[in-house]
């Protein structure tokens, strides 16, 4: 094939990506406009689940473009070569993944013509009010970072900007991690250990979707990823899913081990339906364990591996976050200790059900749209493709 | 070239001429009337200020005053429809649509006058 | 011209109350109307489980009447207050409350919201901004006694008085519009004690001499959760 034919099937696959983005973008703004028209009642969400599938889904991309970042920090604050190949990368789709996340939680606001308000009128004891300013912060800062490395005059720069947003992430997934934290009624919720839980689990979640990218990117150029720098990113990527494994584990053990927690761990681990089966065969098995394999395993933990090992980390990210952010809403608020509900109008002292509509779903994958689109647009416009000497 | 132009000049008064009278000033059904509880012309100007702080008043302070949504529709309510909306000639809807300002109120405030309220007949006791 | 004198506003204000209200036909009392809700006072109740009858709802419905609730029970439906029968665990006791916004003196749900639609007024009632409220649901996720709902679907026919919206979080008001009026008598508290129970007493908790400060002093009660320390504002007898 000559190179007017690659460039030509090149043009034509791009434009085929774009549009397919496009497509997926569409249906979640229709889905959105859907919601509002009609208000939440076409959502499987209620008085009890109040947060739901749109939930999972920003999360998802918050936490994990904060994640992304981590390649690039590796580069600029540790100094590490192969990584700095990848800063610009991980700049990219952190801002995309953002703005993919942030705008899933607008349009499921109750009123989301409103959205300016939350600009306009600041609560300062809320951590909802501070992460406005923390994603718009690392959106800035972000940009800023890229400028210095993709502009030659800018590049002293580009250290000082790196260890900024190196900082900037970490305060910006504690307070993604607060957001729950920081809930004192809720026995899944109100937990200190939340926090450093989200930021490990944004750098499994965040390293696995740049293999992801990466390994699209190279195999669109027909390009192999150098194989020492595999080896240190798969070993990384294994070294954050057994850091996520281990947190998670202290965060179910605390709560077993208090008398009042354990019947909401025996929801979520045992007899609680979908949840534990979530949690044990998609986050646990297929989300962890499998990947660990695919990573370690003596036969494996080739480019095809850890590229099938980054997949099901995402996977087993999404059924994590459904167990934590649904199943911890499902299961009753603890109003009456000592006491058992006989009856109730409103659902007290009763497993509340959920299921998850088409709109909100298309919505939350309208934000994974977002997101591949603007990393779609910017590799092909920008040149992000990680180069090893 | 300047025939052209004063053709083209003579053309465009007409038209905004036609579209002025097209149009004109909406025939408001202001309902009961009276008394507004100020000068109608600072009214027209000034009555998204003023509601807006009432509301604030209203809401976090507790004090139920002159510039109330209620009082509006009490008064402007037509008497056809029982209601600021519905027309083009509803005192809330008609002028908003000629000035064409979207209204937020109405999807949370009643549009309709109290029916000597049920709470406020409760307190008279 | 578009800026409006503040000192003109509040004279207007002043004005309306002389007006509105013709010689002998004193709806309500202007006078308390017209003062701005005080941290003198401190709303609260007192509910006393035994006077609670099983099975009987009159709060509920007169709730829904006086603040125009649709009344219905599903999931996503509102509800300001609900009844709830509860056992024993321990003795098998059953108990019969009726369950709402505690309106907390610390409320975790006006910490939490980002816009400060939530919010407590100076006497202590807990209310919900509308004109401010995004529909974010924070503080259904915050609050401890599920007292929240959010609005589901487009509603139409509101009361004038109780003003309320799709997309926005609401919960008991404490029947702010009566009180607003001149009238300290929750429309729940009314119907208990037409209906001849008296479960709920409803009150100045900042007045030594009011009727449920007075009850406060003498009866053994508790509030819900009390370990989280957020105050609730109601107070449970015989629980």
């Amino acid at each position: 094939m000559d190179a007017l034919q690659k460039g030509r099937r090149d043009i034509r696959n791009f434009y085929f990506l774009v549009g397919l983005g496009l497509l997926v973008v569409m249906a979640g703004l229709f889905a959105a406009h859907y919601m509002e028209e009609h208000g939440h009642i076409v959502t499987g969400m209620s008085n009890q689940v109040v947060w739901g599938m749109p939930h999972v889904f920003a999360i998802f991309l918050i936490v994990s473009a904060s994640g992304v970042l981590n390649v690039a920090s590796v580069g600029s604050v540790f100094g590490k070569t192969p990584y700095k190949a990848r800063a610009p990368l991980s700049g990219l789709l952190s801002i995309a993944m953002l703005a993919g996340g942030l705008t899933v939680l607008m349009l499921d606001l109750g009123r989301p013509e409103r959205v300016i308000v939350a600009a306009t009128h600041i609560n300062p004891t809320s951590v909802f009010a501070w992460n406005v300013f923390l994603y718009s912060g690392l959106v800035a800062f972000v940009a800023i970072y890229l400028w210095t490395m993709m502009e030659k005059r800018m590049n002293p720069l580009s250290k000082a900007a790196g260890l900024a947003v190196f900082a900037w992430r970490f305060i910006l997934t504690t307070g993604t991690g607060l957001i729950f934290a920081f809930l004192v009624a809720r026995q899944a919720y109100g937990n200190a250990i939340l926090p450093p839980m989200f930021i490990v689990m944004s750098f499994a979640w965040g390293l696995a979707v740049f293999m992801i990218v990466q390994s699209a990117m190279y195999g669109w150029n027909e390009m192999a990823l150098n194989p020492a720098i595999l080896t240190r990113l798969k070993n990384l990527l294994g070294i954050f899913i057994l850091g996520v494994i281990y947190l998670v584990a202290i965060y179910h053990l605390t709560n077993i081990y208090f008398a009042k927690q354990t019947a909401f761990e025996k929801f979520i681990l045992v007899d609680g339906g979908i949840y534990p089966i979530l949690f044990w065969a998609g986050y646990f098995l297929i989300g962890s364990v499998l990947p660990l394999f695919l990573i370690y395993s003596p036969k494996m933990g080739t480019q095809r591996h850890v590229l099938l090992a980054s997949i099901l980390v995402v996977l087993g990210s999404f059924s994590f976050l459904y167990v934590f952010i649904i199943g911890g809403q499902a299961f009753p608020l603890m109003i009456f200790p000592g006491y058992e509900v006989i009856s109730s109008t409103f659902g007290d002292g009763q497993i509340a059900q959920y299921s998850p509509s088409l709109p909100e779903i298309l919505l939350g994958t309208g934000g994974l749209g977002i997101a591949f689109l603007i990393t779609t647009v910017g590799v092909r416009a920008l040149n992000f493709l990680p180069k090893d000497e | 070239m300047k025939a052209l132009q004063s053709v083209l000049l003579a053309l465009a008064l007409m038209v905004s001429g036609v579209a002025a009278a097209d149009v004109g000033v909406p025939h408001l059904d202001i309902g009961k009337g009276g008394h507004c509880v100020n000068d109608p012309k600072f009214m027209k100007l000034n009555h998204g200020d003023l509601l807006k702080k009432q509301r604030y008043i209203t809401v976090h302070q507790g004090v139920i005053g002159r510039y109330s949504l209620i009082n509006c529709v009490n008064c402007h309510a037509s008497k056809v429809n029982n209601s600021v909306l519905g027309t083009n000639s509803n005192f809330c809807q008609g002028c908003h649509v000629y000035a064409a300002v979207k209204i937020d109120c109405f999807e949370c405030h009643s549009s309709r006058p109290e029916t000597v309220s049920q709470t406020l007949k409760e307190v008279a006791k | 011209m578009s800026e409006i004198n503040r000192r003109d506003f509040l004279r207007g204000s002043a004005m309306m109350a002389g007006l509105a209200v013709a010689p002998g036909m004193m709806l309500y009392d202007l006078a308390r109307a017209n003062q701005p809700a005080s941290s003198a006072v401190r709303w609260g109740m007192l509910i006393d489980t035994s006077q609670c009858e099983e099975g009987c709802d009159d709060c509920v419905k007169a709730c829904n009447k006086e603040n125009g609730l649709p009344g219905k029970t599903g999931p996503t439906d509102e509800q300001w207050i609900r009844k709830v029968e509860l056992k024993n665990v321990k003795t098998g006791r059953v108990t019969s409350l009726p369950m709402m916004c505690q309106h907390c003196a610390e409320p975790p749900c006006v910490d939490v919201c980002p816009t400060g639609a939530s919010f407590k007024r100076a006497d202590g009632i807990v209310l919900v901004d509308r004109h401010l409220c995004i529909g974010c649901r924070y503080c259904m996720m915050a609050c401890p006694y599920k007292a929240r709902s959010f609005v589901h679907e487009p509603l139409h026919d509101q009361k004038p008085e109780v003003p309320r919206g799709k997309g926005t979080v609401e919960s008991c008001t404490f029947c702010v519009q009566r009180i607003d009026r001149g009238k300290d008598i929750t429309a729940c508290a009314e119907a208990c004690s037409k209906a001849g129970h008296k479960a709920i007493l409803f009150g100045n908790l900042n007045d030594p001499n009011s009727e449920i400060s007075k009850r406060l002093k003498e009866v053994a009660s508790t509030q819900l959760r009390a370990d989280l320390g957020v105050d609730p504002g109601l107070h449970y007898e015989g629980l």
